[in-house]
């Protein structure tokens, strides 16, 4: 019985006009960006507060951002890690935190139902508002993220992708890996968690994504009881332009692996980018379609020389990296990276044609609501609105973005843009 | 406290309502072919998902890991639609498509604006019968899977610790072999050998069609008739059981392998939804599994990460839907300063202790809440709903089953997390395997650069 009548609010649902979902938007007292979609359907909602406090913010102490963030629900207010998480989980609510580049973000997941909301907010305020950064649990984490460390230089495709930023950005603050390196990280202290947290996660650096079955009004509530005891403080110096290589560089790192990783690029593309679609969607052409691409087309399927080839554009606040990637059994190294660069090098000369361009347009706007059909991936693309003050209306008008982009313009792009005598090359592997 | 919370959840009539699995329409045509349909209406999309009742554990020897390397040639063409032209033509439909092999199934699926429905149906009702497997395709597409292979198992050294974990832990079961196959079977597949395993396999009696999203269940079945109904059934040969013969002592292996970091694995047999007898030692273990590792206030974490520090990481699994018997599993990676042997003490302790002693009812609330949790969270994605009814069919359990998750996991006991440990997490039937870091010589090599560095 009560199911019938959430089938016939389903069943309403579906005969309204669909349309690309309708963004809130207002600030907080202190200032704030509060972004707020309502999905109806199931009663759960996703709250997300975002910081411009990532890796970028390091300056020399790599990896504290990520530190920082990895220690906040470690101890809060009186509430020892053991609380937090037992609060956390007795309602069911999923909390997790992390850094990228360019945000630092906690996030949670919960149902709408007011006891277990009410207690997974509170417990998320004072993970927010109250971190202890108590020395002990510093000590745990700092040697975890240590391990971590470790750990990753098992990887030869980890440590190509470190190598590889390194090539890029030199002295930029994107050059290092988010997670810091050992001789950074070994030296922190609690206090320098404390300072970096004091500084960055403050109301004027905040902004807040609400997706969920919750009404504006709760929306606003649930907003300024995130952020209510936050000092208003106030926003970080912009990220330092990128200064592009001056020349091509290839450097090779010796591992004991079967496999060769190959990367090539450059810095590439930023969110506000005038040129974003037109390398967006020649990218596509490239090796970002999935299995449709000519990267794809020429490593893979004519010639079976790796699983995985691909090409991507990681846009950010300041040029993200533009990576064409593959991995070969290690004696077929030169051959895959010939034939990489072959297939790149014609992209650029020629651009793509006609049918190639229809085909990425058919795809990309064929797909297109299959990019926000879930909470999960409507915060996402909130939050990247949010955070980098795309319009509001930035979904709605994503297609005929896509659709008004020329051959010519890719073209144009891409020289001026991914200039092939600057490309930077790494391997890692067994060489000979 | 927490417990009345938890009661509270369970009343409300939107919660509960929700994290029931929702109305799935069920249809068998004449051929044999199942077709499940689920209504969601949150988005205009769908998702289409074919299931083969095949996948590695159906492998004789010497052919390990060929549903695997036939999920690749189903990409390379029928007659209809030669080699490219499925991916070209989802792909100009603004589709993603892909497929994946398991142990026990191999599954096709596209995701699609749910107009576009037909797309899917027109093409994998096409290469269900009508693969052309075609020897230089294989050739080429060998040389993938073995990439695929190095780049997953071989240069991974926690993958390789988990091939020989398995390999070492089942004597006879076919859970021993890796999806992907084992090497010298990989690099000797024939063309005869593809085709004579799609024969075998690919039928529409052999198949479950799962369709999860903004569609009209009356209309999907219709579609379905239309594309599937046709093709001819094959005379299926019922699959031997293969049933693990008895372990009686502990194994103990070691994996040496390029690392930084030493890790651990331990595991002991255990039954799974479809072989437990009674039927509620299965949610009992799922229980048990969440008591160690459902979340970060689970054992795991707050005892050998937190309180003895003595883990770095540490996890446990238990992979309940499979269609034989499993491995219930432990890992984890030591701290400085640490041995694996240290963590294997700690471990069997942890394992000690449940054996011992009743879980308290704020940790068993604290699952039952987060599985409550979950089922409601789960309906956010059309795609783990589909894979949720895919899995529990294609392994023979039926798909009815996710409407009894929830409540069955609520009726287990703190007695029955008990009897579970006791009975299954037994020494005699538990296998241990070590990761031996060896050292990585590692120089970087800047000789080749054309050019110097950045301008300044």
């Amino acid at each position: 019985m009560r199911f019938n009548l959430i089938g016939l609010v389903l069943l309403l649902l579906s005969q309204t006009v669909w349309s690309a979902a309708k963004i809130e938007n207002w600030q907080t007292p202190q200032g704030s960006r509060v972004y707020y979609v309502r999905t109806a359907g199931l009663p759960m909602v996703d709250v997300r507060v975002v910081f411009d406090a990532g890796s970028a913010r390091d300056e020399a102490q790599f990896g504290v951002a990520a530190l920082t963030s990895a220690l906040l629900d470690s101890g809060a207010g009186d509430l020892s890690a053991d609380d937090i998480a037992q609060r956390f989980e007795s309602v069911g609510a999923n909390y997790s935190a992390g850094v990228n580049e360019d945000m630092a973000w906690l996030a949670i997941r919960t149902l709408t139902e007011k006891a277990l909301f009410d207690k997974a907010l509170a417990t998320f305020e004072t993970v927010l508002s109250k971190p202890a950064f108590n020395q002990a649990d510093f000590e745990r984490e700092k040697a975890r993220t240590l391990a971590g460390l470790k750990h990753r230089e098992e990887s030869p495709g980890e440590l190509a992708g470190l190598a590889f930023n390194r090539a890029l950005y030199g002295d930029h603050p994107y050059a290092h890996p988010e997670t810091g390196v050992v001789e950074t990280v070994a030296g922190f202290s609690a206090d320098d968690l404390k300072s970096f947290y004091q500084k960055y996660y403050v109301a004027a650096n905040a902004m807040v994504v609400i997706v969920g079955d919750v009404s504006r009004e709760q929306a606003e509530q649930t907003a300024n009881q995130v952020l209510s005891k936050l000092p208003v403080g106030s926003k970080p110096a912009e990220i330092p332009a990128v200064t592009m290589p001056n020349k091509a560089s290839k450097q090779h790192i010796e591992f004991p692996s079967t496999q060769t990783h190959v990367l090539v690029g450059l810095p590439g593309t930023y969110r506000k980018d005038p040129d974003y679609f037109a390398l967006y969607v020649g990218n596509h052409i490239l090796g970002g379609g999935s299995m449709v691409s000519r990267l794809f087309e020429e490593v893979r399927e004519k010639r079976g020389l790796a699983y995985g080839a691909y090409s991507v554009f990681a846009p950010l606040y300041r040029q993200g990296p533009f990576m064409m990637s593959l991995q070969t059994r290690n004696d077929q190294t030169e051959q895959a990276l010939d034939v990489l660069l072959k297939t790149f090098n014609e992209f650029l000369d020629k651009g793509p044609s006609d049918k190639e361009l229809t085909a990425a347009k058919q795809n990309i706007t064929g797909g297109f609501a299959m990019r926000f059909d879930t909470n999960s991936k409507l915060t996402d693309y909130v939050a990247m609105i949010g955070f980098y003050q795309q319009p509001l209306d930035y979904l709605d008008t994503f297609q005929s973005n896509v659709e008004a982009v020329s051959i010519e313009q890719i073209k144009d792009a891409f020289k001026r843009r991914v200039k092939p005598e600057l490309l930077q090359t790494v391997t890692v592997g067994a060489g000979k | 406290m927490n417990y009345r919370l938890a009661a509270l959840a369970l009343l409300c009539p939107a919660v509960a309502a929700n994290a029931e699995a929702g109305k799935v329409h069920e249809h068998v045509f004449s051929n044999g072919l199942k077709l499940l349909v689920k209504e969601d209406h949150r988005s205009p999309v769908v998702v289409s998902q074919v299931w083969y009742k095949v996948g590695s554990s159906y492998e004789p020897g010497g052919i390990t890991g060929i549903s695997h390397m036939l999920e690749h040639m189903m990409f390379k063409g029928t007659a209809k639609y030669p080699a490219g032209e499925f991916s070209r033509i989802i792909a100009e439909n603004g589709g993603n498509e892909n497929a994946f092999t398991g142990q026990d199934y191999t599954a096709y699926f596209q995701t699609l604006e749910k107009s576009r429905l037909e797309i899917s149906f027109k093409l994998e009702s096409d290469r269900m019968r009508n693969l052309d497997l075609k020897a230089e395709e294989l050739k080429k597409e060998l040389e993938v899977v073995t990439e695929e292979r190095r780049m997953r198992t071989d240069d991974q050294p926690r993958s390789k610790v988990h091939e020989q974990f398995m390999a070492t832990a089942f004597t006879n079961s076919p859970y021993q072999n890796p999806v992907i196959g084992w090497p010298s079977d990989i690099a000797n597949y024939k063309v005869e050998d593809l085709q004579a395993w799609y024969q075998q396999w690919y039928a529409p009696n052999n198949a479950t069609l799962v369709v999860v999203g903004d569609v009209d269940a009356q209309q999907v079945e219709k579609l379905a008739e239309q594309y599937f109904a046709p093709l001819q059934p094959s005379v299926l040969k019922p699959v031997k059981p293969q049933d693990e013969s008895e372990q009686r002592g502990v194994r103990r292996i070691t994996v040496k392998a390029p690392a930084k970091l030493p890790y651990l694995m331990m595991g002991y047999k255990v039954p799974v939804l479809k072989t437990a007898k009674p039927e509620w030692e299965a949610y009992a273990l799922e229980v048990l599994a969440g008591v160690l590792d459902g979340g970060d206030s689970a054992r795991l974490s707050s005892r050998l990460v937190r309180g003895k520090q003595i883990a770095v990481s540490a996890g446990a699994g238990y992979d309940f839907t499979s269609r034989l018997p499993e491995i219930f599993l432990l890992e984890a990676t030591p701290a400085e300063g640490k041995t694996v042997f240290d963590l294997e003490y700690a471990l069997l302790d942890e394992v000690y202790q449940l054996k011992n002693q009743l879980i308290d009812k704020d940790e068993l609330q604290r699952i039952k809440a987060q599985v409550l949790a979950s089922a409601v969270y789960q309906k956010d994605s059309n795609f783990y709903q589909a894979m949720q009814l895919g899995t529990l069919e294609t392994v023979g359990i039926g798909w009815q089953k996710a409407d009894e998750y929830v409540d069955k996991i609520n009726q287990v006991t703190a007695e029955q997390v008990r009897e579970v440990a006791r009975k299954y997490l037994i020494e005699d039937t538990l296998t241990v395997a070590y990761l031996d870091p060896q050292p990585i010589t590692q120089a970087a090599k800047p000789a080749k650069a054309i050019g110097g560095h950045h301008a300044f």
